[in-house]
């Protein structure tokens, strides 16, 4: 078996081993599991409507796999993903109520604003980390409850007159689509996806198609080897934060924009920057494994919308199905020697 | 409002509210002091509230007073059951040390929620209605305005809390098995030259952090939220994690961060209400722990180190 074959085979032994683990949960339970994954795939792909949402679900999840990727690739770990999406999806509907703009250009500034407030906040932990060698891991936690204070203080206090809910976003501002919209029986799908799929695409094409994303990768291998060879190794860790973090923002865009045309009071995390590190890993880091985690854990996660419903099963199983595939999927070492015996066995 | 009367307040609120962060933060000190970083020190806490709460909802009625004594030991036997599972993966599966935590984090929302829906069939528990009874401390609060601020009207297991790490001090810093554990911390090679055994000395600091971490939860859940619910553990078992940090890894720099951040939190709670707090935006006194921590470990006031072979899975044979 090659490498890539192993590769290729980890993450789908890891999906398969989660799920099969979700199946005897619910059997210990007492639910009938295949009454529990019929109601989950008829969640997904049942009608048209199902379609738009898993795909509108999957949207912000691939851009959150993307920056957590980016960051994974450079040697960074940027666990605060969750902040910098935070900031992004204030600062995208801060644009779209307070900016006056013609269609096409304003929802564009909006959501280069997202990217920008996410690079900013990412920049943080950078530059720390750059030139005080401080961990990022712990800098970005302590950011993302950070951000989420001060955004809902900024919400009560700057955007609306102590109200826990802004206005609508302007029309101009927004990524919801009619066409998208009546062609899934009214889902909330949006213009989004082409804006996760150009982040992958510009994320692909910067890792390995251009010089910058050459050194950001040296850097992640070996520091010492690339400040030797001549690259300037903080301005590389800087950058390579921001990039993520800018990605990170732009999946605060798709939410601000797309999915709920505001922003609210949150008394807690939306939890899709901490599904972009299970996204990123089960994608291995590349974009179009990303594309491809992204948009199963957005299945899953609308899946698990309709378990309570046909099944009785609560919806949280696939929480506990997502958690056991990033352990197996982080234990891989044990997979891998289990597939290198298998192999060794085969040459005999 | 007198200057007295203002520490009634405050003071005994920020000891109740620093128990849980304490505790946890001890858990993360053994933990990260036999080299293995602890993420999940949050879902750990959730485990224990979760287990503490199901427990006082089940024998609440048939043991009494004794109830939340015993749903801590539960919450604490559950919680180094769960550290396995981190323990495995990052020890023996050499699995990334954060991601793991992570993942660890995810299971126990979902494991927790998905118990209490299968249950009690809903989102959430009850409300218990067995807890612990705030006492005056004998002799203590006898003394004169001291007593009556710090040692009247308090929960025992806050000044527990406040005890243990003073223990966990002496075996750290003063025992065989404490020197076993910095050594394998900051340099597991050399430690595995003179005979200890890493592996079991790490398993032994993650099942540790379970157990107090769980502790930890189940006091924030008895004393403070008395239900469990998606929002009970809310970020205390990251806050832990910050005053470990702040500590510098030590158990009273942790006890005295987990105290200033309790005091954080409940003047963000009842600060509103208080002449001359009133004026301070209640997101700065939110925001405290989190930014101080920040400009701890940028090494404003002075290094914070971790232990040096934090994060790393050894090897055997590996240079």
């Amino acid at each position: 078996m090659s490498k890539r074959t192993v590769n290729l085979l980890v993450p789908i032994i890891a999906v398969l081993l989660g799920l099969l683990a979700g199946a005897i949960i619910m059997l210990v339970s007492g639910y009938n599991p295949i009454l529990g994954y019929s109601a989950l795939l008829e969640g997904v792909i049942g009608n048209e409507y199902n379609i738009g949402e898993t795909i509108r679900q999957a949207t912000p999840l691939i851009l959150a796999g993307l920056a957590v990727a980016f960051a994974f690739k450079t040697g960074l770990f940027n666990i605060g993903v969750e902040g910098q999406l935070i900031m992004g999806w204030f600062a995208a509907v801060w644009v779209g109520i307070a900016f006056d703009l013609p269609a096409g250009v304003h929802v564009i500034v909006a959501i280069l604003a997202a990217a920008v407030a996410g690079a900013l906040w990412a920049a943080i932990p950078g530059i720390l980390k750059a030139k005080l060698r401080v961990h990022e891991v712990i800098v970005s936690i302590m950011l993302n409850y950070t951000a989420l204070y001060v955004t809902n203080y900024l919400i009560r206090n700057v955007l609306t007159d102590n109200s826990d809910t802004t206005e609508r976003i302007a029309e101009t501002a927004s990524l919801r689509s009619e066409f998208l919209s009546s062609f899934t029986d009214h889902s909330r799908f949006h213009w989004g996806i082409i804006v996760a799929i150009l982040g992958a695409i510009i994320m692909w094409f910067i890792l390995e198609k251009t010089k910058t994303g050459y050194e950001l990768k040296a850097v992640g291998f070996n520091e010492e080897a690339s400040r030797y060879a001549g690259m300037n190794v903080s301005k590389n860790i800087i950058l390579s934060m921001v990039i993520s973090g800018a990605l990170a923002g732009l999946a605060g865009a798709m939410e601000g924009l797309g999915t709920y045309e505001f922003t609210s009071v949150k008394s807690g995390f939306t939890g899709i920057g901490f599904d972009g590190i299970a996204v990123a890993l089960l994608g291995g880091n590349t974009a179009i494994g990303v594309i491809l985690a992204g948009t199963l854990f957005g299945a899953l996660k609308m899946g698990a919308l309709n378990m309570p419903f046909e099944a009785g099963v609560p919806n949280e199983l696939v929480d506990i199905v997502i958690a056991l595939i990033i352990f197996f999927v982080a234990s891989s070492y044990v997979i891998r020697v289990f597939l290198e015996r298998k192999k060794r066995k085969g040459a005999k | 409002m007198s200057f007295v009367d203002i520490l009634h307040i405050i003071i005994p609120s920020m000891i109740a509210l620093a128990a849980p962060l304490i505790f946890t933060a001890i858990g993360g000190v053994f933990s990260e002091r036999t080299g293995v970083v602890n993420i999940g020190l949050e879902g750990l806490m959730v485990f224990g509230a979760f287990t503490s709460i199901v427990f006082t909802l089940t024998f609440g009625d048939a043991l009494g007073g004794l109830t939340p004594w015993l749903a801590i030991i539960a919450a604490m036997v559950v919680g180094m059951l769960f550290s396995l599972l981190h323990a495995v993966a990052s020890i023996t599966f050499r699995a990334d040390q954060t991601v793991s935590g992570v993942a660890l984090n995810f299971l126990a929302a979902g494991l927790c929620l998905f118990l209490v829906k299968l249950m009690y069939d809903k989102g959430q528990t009850d409300r218990i209605s067995v807890r612990f009874n705030k006492t005056d401390i004998p002799i203590l609060s006898d003394i004169p305005v001291i007593g009556d601020i710090f040692f009247s009207n308090v929960y025992v297991i806050s000044y527990i809390a406040i005890l243990v790490p003073f223990i966990v001090w002496y075996v750290l810093f003063k025992t065989p098995f404490g020197l076993r554990i910095r050594a394998v911390g900051e340099h597991p090679m050399a430690a595995d030259t003179m005979g200890v055994n890493v592996s079991k000395i790490r398993y032994l600091g993650v099942v540790l952090s379970g157990a107090f971490a769980g502790i930890g939860g189940a006091i924030h859940a008895i004393t403070v939220t008395n239900d469990f619910s998606h929002s009970t553990i809310n970020g205390q078992g990251f806050m832990a994690l910050a005053a470990m940090i702040f500590g510098k890894w030590h158990p009273l720099g942790a006890l005295g961060a987990a105290l200033f951040f309790g005091l954080a939190q409940s003047l963000s709670v009842v600060g509103g209400s208080l002449p001359f707090f009133s004026g301070i935006p209640k997101v700065y006194l939110d925001i405290l722990p989190y930014v101080l921590t920040i400009i701890a470990l940028a090494g404003f006031i002075g290094r914070a180190d971790a232990p040096k072979a934090s994060g790393k899975p050894y090897i055997k044979g590996n240079r």
